[in-house]
């Protein structure tokens, strides 16, 4: 129990890393966003005004502060009429979509965690059944498929995959709309038609690398003493086939949270080629603007998501495995000199 | 049950991979309520012959000959049939039941899906109660206990019971015990071997016991049959076997098994080197404690021991798995750390000097490993891993070392010209020898040898002993000997101690403490070193 709380304090600790770590670039970037606010000509007295609007006009250890606080309780930029009121958890005010961040990226979270979650779905499914179904046989003819499609599919952009899909599938047979979002509540037929090409294209890149570890794995799985016994025992191959792959799942509930939390922080380049307004997308327009405060705080949510993915993986590492709750305990030693029991005794 | 009950009979049983010839012409019987001994060296093919029978070859392997279980051919049937044999009428025990379950799975599941095939046994409550039932009938105190825990918390000896207990589940006519109780400690052996003879006498199964063990052979066998290179050397009944073997190979394989009571008096014989007056002794361990830490919770691996060796003299360390003999070792060897007491090389406490002198100190020790497979870098030729120690200790002679790794390896009975080969061309018993000749050759006056016969067959075992004694008396150098093999500590030391859970036993001269141990625990140790031929003196040879 105790290591529980010590990882989710450690991720906390994470958190505020990195938000910090972001936070810099307002200070490292020469973009001032006071000075796109301000207007042309810009005053030197209206650039001021724009500043203490921002909060800008403190210095660096106050405007964090203030920040932090924001997350917590909500902020409130300027003041009197003009006052612009962010609502906890305020992750800044972004002055070219005049919305607050939170705002903004609670509109595009729905599009991206649609994407992520049928993604994942797809490619730890392709990816674990065809590297069982490789490694069942080795060196036969589907597992040299399943190989030579997992390196094709490692190797493979986004760009060029997802290009391929939109031409060949969309655009030359029609079978599937080419790009935008439908939203789940207005007819899920018509979400998932949206976003069948985006998740196969996603499955088809990330999915090689589950099939390889799962073939290579399994593999090595299946020549182990425990694979021998069962198999001495009588049980069918498929039953020991599940016996290995239970022995895989915390390499594969590793591998899953890290492209859980990279899915659900935004797939840029996927989402830019089917026209998808999610996260990435938000990200890349705000980075091609110089939109700072979307930047920190799309940056922000996407390590919260990819910081508790990892963490329910740490939690759960331990109970798929109950020799790391048992922080890898020493093996009982044979109690000696062994008493024998009545039985043997009568024998 | 009467005699001649032919259970399992292999005939001309032939195994074949790519273009070797494995196993060629194999004739076996086994009768139910018999056990039956398939003995041999590694490499002999013994296990193949035995997993070819069931359809457990390995991939690519040709199985040609006869198999028949009660009349049953089961040469040349389909994967399916052989697995439904298995499943109703065969049960197999492995060797290394640490690792013989899966660790993610508990007893009780295992057997779920055991039941389910075996027996065709399911729902919750029965298959609860049958597990009960097997894992009770194998001497588990706690049934309940066992079937809820995972293999890591299970200790050997209860993990093997829990194996032979799966195997028992449908019934089996015929058990196939391969190498059983090879990674056990003797006590836990005894107990094992026990619980096969009275699973043999109750079941009227019969058992195909493999093994390399003459000493289990003559603790439990009916007939043996020898196997070298994959042919049959000699076959006859227990008693034919031991008193009267025919064949040279079976002879060898007989003389080369340690006898504890002929090396402890043959050992009180030799007597031990002169110590120099006034010259400290090679090493001198006093108050030693070693206690390890794991999340605030303190294991203590060694416990306020003591021991002494003089120049010149072997020291044997032996106590069973998790005693804390290889800590000991390490300990002196300043690879872990001590929580109390002293230890001194030459009357030098390396812990308490500078870097530089305590650098010096520890090049005074040479020490082998149990694993020459492992301990020898396989890209580098046999000399320069010999000559290693030379370099480290930064007093390498260019050219003087060509010289020094030749007389290294005559001293452990190599030709020079080993000096230029790779670890992959020299066998077992051969790596063994270099990995002793490197810790000799810069000249320590102190040896470990952390178990360094453990993982070689008897025959080679017994050579490597007489090379390891040679070099020892010829180098004039102390010996720290670890080992759980008694009948070996007694040959070889001219001290003994006697380790249980880190803490000293007994400790004295190997006569002593072997031929006339004082503390129950040495005694029951020693009851437990399975003896060929044992049996031969009772009266009735046959098991009840």
């Amino acid at each position: 129990m105790s290591l529980a709380l010590q990882r989710i304090a450690r991720s906390l600790g994470v958190l505020v890393v990195v938000l910090t770590l972001t936070y810099a670039i307002f200070y490292l970037t020469p973009v001032d966003p006071a000075l796109r606010m301000c207007g042309k000509p810009c005053s030197p007295e209206d650039l001021e005004a724009a500043r203490g609007f921002m909060g800008f006009d403190t210095p660096w250890w106050n405007q964090l502060g203030t920040f932090f606080l924001g997350i917590v309780a909500g902020r409130t930029y300027g003041s009197a009429e003009a006052a612009v009121q962010c609502a906890a958890p305020c992750l800044g005010y972004s002055f070219q979509y005049h919305q607050d961040v939170t705002g903004l990226l609670a509109e595009r979270f729905p599009i991206t965690l649609s994407i992520a979650l049928g993604a994942i779905v797809l490619q730890s499914v392709l990816g674990i059944g065809a590297g069982m179904l490789a490694a069942r046989r080795p060196g036969s003819l589907l597992d040299r498929v399943v190989t030579a499609l997992s390196v094709v599919s490692a190797s493979a952009p986004a760009f060029v995959v997802g290009l391929l899909a939109v031409v060949v599938v969309s655009l030359r047979l029609g079978w599937l709309p080419s790009g935008g979002y439908e939203p789940f509540l207005d007819g899920p037929v018509e979400w998932a038609r949206h976003l069948i090409l985006p998740w196969t294209t996603l499955a088809f890149i990330y999915g090689g690398i589950y099939a390889r570890l799962v073939r290579s794995s399994m593999i090595e799985q299946l020549g182990l003493d425990y694979a021998r016994t069962a198999r001495a025992a009588g049980l069918p191959e498929r039953r020991i086939d599940r016996y290995a792959l239970r022995n895989l799942a915390v390499p594969l509930v590793t591998l899953i949270a890290l492209d859980v939390g990279a899915l659900l922080a935004g797939a840029v380049i996927t989402e830019r080629i089917f026209g998808l307004p999610g996260l990435g997308a938000l990200l890349l327009d705000a980075t091609s603007t110089a939109d700072l405060p979307v930047i920190v705080g799309a940056t922000f949510l996407g390590s919260l998501l990819i910081v508790l993915a990892n963490l329910s993986a740490d939690l759960l590492r331990p109970v798929l495995d109950k020799r790391l709750a048992d922080g890898g305990r020493r093996r009982r030693h044979d109690s000696t000199p062994s008493a024998p029991t009545p039985q043997e005794t009568a024998s | 049950m009467s005699d001649g009950d032919e259970l399992l009979t292999l005939a001309g049983l032939h195994v074949e991979i790519g273009e070797r010839t494995i196993v060629s012409g194999l004739d076996l019987s086994v009768q139910a309520g018999r056990i039956t001994a398939l003995v041999g060296e590694s490499g002999s093919g013994k296990s193949i012959s035995a997993m070819s029978t069931i359809g457990l070859q390995p991939p690519g392997a040709r199985v040609a000959g006869s198999a028949r279980l009660r009349g049953d051919e089961l040469v040349g049937r389909s994967a399916g049939d052989l697995r439904r044999i298995r499943a109703r009428r065969v049960g197999t025990v492995f060797q290394e039941p640490g690792r013989s379950l899966s660790p993610v799975m508990t007893v009780s599941a295992v057997f779920r899906d055991v039941l389910a095939v075996r027996e065709d046994l399911r729902g919750r409550e029965r298959v609860r109660e049958r597990t009960a039932e097997l894992l009770a009938a194998v001497g588990l105190p706690d049934p309940g206990r066992t079937a809820g825990s995972y293999p890591h918390e299970l200790s050997g000896g209860e993990l093997q019971r829990v194996i032979i207990a799966l195997a028992l589940a449908g019934d089996p006519e015929l058990l196939i015990a391969d190498e059983p109780t090879t990674a056990l400690d003797v006590t836990v052996q005894r107990g094992i071997l026990e619980l096969l003879r009275r699973i043999v006498a109750e079941r009227e199964v019969g058992v195909l016991l493999i093994t390399h063990d003459m000493g289990v052979v003559g603790e439990i066998a009916d007939t043996v049959v020898v196997l070298k290179d994959g042919a049959v050397r000699e076959a006859g009944t227990l008693r034919q076997v031991l008193t009267d073997p025919q064949d040279t190979y079976t002879r060898e394989l007989l003389t080369a098994v340690p006898r504890l009571e002929e090396s402890v008096a043959a050992r009180a014989q030799i007597v031990p080197p002169e110590v120099p007056e006034g010259a400290p002794p090679a090493v001198r361990v006093e108050g030693l404690s070693v206690e390890y830490r794991r999340r605030g919770a303190s294991h203590r691996a060694l416990d306020d021991v003591s021991l002494e060796i003089a120049p010149g003299h072997i020291h044997g360390l032996v106590g069973e798995s998790g005693s804390g003999k290889s800590t000991w070792g390490k300990a002196i060897a300043g690879l872990v750390p001590v929580t109390a007491g002293t230890v001194e090389l030459d009357g030098v406490d390396p812990s308490a000097r500078g870097r530089a002198e305590r650098r010096r100190t520890y090049a005074r020790l040479g020490m082998v490993f149990q694993d020459p497979a492992s301990s020898l870098n396989p890209r580098r030729t046999i000399g320069w891993s010999i000559a290693e120690p030379l370099h480290l200790a930064g007093h390498a002679p260019r050219g003087g070392t060509e010289a020094r790794v030749r007389e290294a390896l005559e001293l452990v009975q190599l030709p020079g010209s080993y000096a230029s080969r790779l670890p992959h061309e020299l066998s077992g018993g051969q790596r063994q020898r270099v990995s002793i000749a490197r810790a000799l050759i810069h000249g320590p006056s102190l040896l470990i040898a952390d178990e360094p016969t453990s993982a070689l067959d008897v025959t080679i075992q017994a050579h490597v002993i007489d090379v390891l004694r040679e070099a020892i008396a010829g180098a004039e150098l102390a010996c720290l000997f670890i080992s759980h093999d008694l009948a070996v500590v007694g040959s070889l030391a001219d001290h003994v101690t006697v380790l249980r859970q880190g803490r000293v036993v007994e400790q004295g001269p190997t006569a002593r403490v072997l031929g006339d141990p004082r503390q129950e625990y040495t005694r029951n140790l020693l009851a437990s070193v399975p003896d060929p031929e044992r049996r031969l003196h009772e009266d009735d040879p046959a098991p009840a």
